[in-house]
């Protein structure tokens, strides 16, 4: 579905991501592994139209996607959840939400899809006339999360949903990423936290300095060594 | 003493109003792609002369009835001038600014600049070319609109001039207008999305070039709708008026907090006020017309000691 291809993506002279290449396959959880700076989030963005490429490809659904606008990538199917939130934070839950489905016109169908979110999370369907500053973190993460799935994206990316989350938010956002992908929703999942990535994932890459170091499932990578020692806590 | 008061408070609503009119397009532009717009003046200039225009090519008609004059006159001559001011503000914004839209902040602030003597010059040494028209090299009379020039309306012993009443009434349809657009449409909320966070808002599949000439289009107007209600209070209109008028209404955008709708339309009315009052109430030479634009910038100096974020202070377009 999706495929980079020796992407080189800089700031300025500064190059952060090397010439990477991964794909994710239609309807499978792709995780991107990797310690601060190493690239993740550049990936990211580059995959939305945010960042222009140095030199390499990104392939989406057997079409030339890099050098798409960004807000053309929405509407052939990418979302991102970007590091950090991001949220309108004047704005209330509901604006948020609604400007998640900017990109769509099926009015009727968008109230059925944020009713679903606030199915999703009950907090935000109670709130949903307050402005997205005054909710906690989680509770905003969650807010990032469905204002991603407004659009109806076919593959969705999330850049560390469980950043400064608890065990028991971080166990909710996981469910909710296994939920969509039995929804049919494919995702490009960044994480600090491995162990609960590699356990969702049908797949994983290793980034180091904006290089891929090795890949392989979920399941082999929760097992393997190297990624124990530097990102299971060794033990 | 009280009505000298409230005839003054008149005249300062009608003189910020106008500052309101043309602010809002600093302070809209600005939310969104951080630039001052300094040919915005001109943009109000411009809108002027495309009023006077439309009366030029309606024949130049001074024998219209009243119902005819403000039901069909003034809202051609108010279209003229805006399509006048979009068309040219949308020029600027594609050909002048957006090439520049990664150069450093100091290119496109020189090149509004630019712009700003440009579309003085050529409206200077063009507009007498066009057959019929007059020559701009100076003031030309603005056309008399039956029902408003020379109109007045009293009120006890308070007497409103009917074009300052217009310049209120036209500020209060227009804010009421963008309440609706920034609050209520798909454009004003992608607009005050993208003034908060341009980024976000991309990966919300906001097309941002589209924003921007969207606030470009809505500033330029409000400034069209401002050079007409110029040209009907001070019956003359002159490729200059942008300048002081555009400096005026920049100053009410930042004493209101540039970027905040609210605060360009507070912020204009505060200016208009206190140069009315201060020519009235200030004793002696200190309160002679020639102080007025020192005491309105002595305000402006004041609010920024004292709240640097300016009346209504967020760095965002809020809404309105
Ligand atoms: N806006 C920017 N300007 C310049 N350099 C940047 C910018 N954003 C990121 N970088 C640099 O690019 C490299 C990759 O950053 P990136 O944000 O992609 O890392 P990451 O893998 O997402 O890290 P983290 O886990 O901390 O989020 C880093 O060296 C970073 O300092
Ligand atoms: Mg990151």
């Amino acid at each position: 579905m999706l495929e980079v291809k020796d992407m080189v993506v800089a700031y300025g002279r500064v190059n952060a991501v090397k010439g990477i290449s991964f794909t994710v396959e239609e309807g499978q959880i792709v995780t991107l592994l990797g310690t601060n700076g190493a690239g993740k989030s550049t990936t990211l963005r580059a995959v939305s139209g945010l960042l222009k490429l140095v030199s390499g490809e990104i392939w989406f659904q057997g079409a030339r996607l890099d050098g798409t606008p960004a807000h053309r990538v929405v509407e052939l199917g990418i979302a991102q959840s970007p590091e950090g939130r991001r949220l309108f934070r004047q704005m209330t839950v509901e604006d948020n939400l609604k400007l998640g489905a900017y990109s769509r016109r099926d009015t009727a169908a968008i109230r059925s899809d944020m009713d679903r979110v606030y199915d999703l999370f009950p907090v935000l369907g109670s709130r949903r006339s307050e402005p997205a500053g005054l909710f906690s973190g989680g509770e905003q993460q969650m807010l990032a999360i469905g204002r991603a799935m407004m659009s109806r994206p076919k593959l969705l990316m999330l850049d560390e949903p469980s950043m400064g989350l608890s065990p028991i938010m971080t166990q909710t956002i996981m469910k909710t990423i296994r939920d969509l992908q039995a929804d049919g929703v494919t995702i490009l999942l960044v994480e600090q936290n491995a162990q609960a990535a590699l356990s969702l994932a049908d797949r994983g890459y290793v980034l180091e300095v904006g290089q891929i170091m090795f890949s392989d499932t979920g399941r082999n990578l929760l097992g393997d060594d190297r990624v124990k020692l530097t990102y299971l806590g060794a033990d | 003493m009280l009505d000298l008061f409230f005839q003054q408070l008149i005249n300062g609503l009608s003189l910020g109003a106008l500052y309101a009119l043309i602010a809002v397009g600093y302070t809209v532009v600005y939310g969104i792609v951080q630039l001052i717009n300094f040919a915005h003046g001109e943009i109000f200039m411009v809108g002027a002369f495309g009023a006077f225009a439309t009366w030029m090519l309606l024949g130049q008609p001074t024998d219209w009835g009243v119902s005819a004059s403000l039901l069909i006159l003034l809202p051609l001559m108010l279209l003229g001038g805006i399509v006048v001011s979009v068309t040219v503000a949308l020029l600027t914004e594609r050909f002048a600014y957006r090439p520049l839209r990664n150069a450093p902040r100091l290119a496109p602030l020189i090149t509004a600049i630019g712009v700003s003597v440009f579309l003085q010059e050529f409206v200077r040494l063009f507009y007498g070319r066009i057959p019929g028209f007059p020559d701009a090299k100076s003031a030309i009379p603005f056309p008399s609109v039956a029902g408003i020039s020379g109109e007045i309306v009293r009120i006890g012993s308070v007497t409103i001039q009917m074009p300052a009443l217009f310049t209120i009434v036209a500020l209060a349809i227009s804010t009421l207008f963008l309440w609706f657009f920034v609050n209520r449409s798909k454009t004003g909320r992608a607009m005050v999305a993208t003034s908060q966070d341009p980024d976000t808002a991309r990966l919300m599949g906001i097309n941002v070039d589209k924003v921007i000439v969207a606030a470009f289009a809505v500033g330029a107007g409000l400034a069209a709708i401002a050079g007409v209600a110029h040209g009907l209070n001070y019956g003359n209109i002159d490729f200059r008026m942008g300048f002081l008028a555009g400096l005026k209404a920049f100053t009410a955008a930042v004493l209101g907090g540039i970027g905040n709708i609210n605060g360009a339309v507070v912020g204009g009315l505060v200016l208009g006020v206190v140069e009315a009052m201060a020519t009235t109430f200030i004793p002696g030479q200190f309160g002679s017309s020639a102080w007025k634009d020192v005491w309105a910038f002595a305000l402006l100096i004041l609010v920024l000691v004292f709240r640097p974020q300016g009346l209504l202070g967020a760095k965002v377009v809020d809404r309105a």
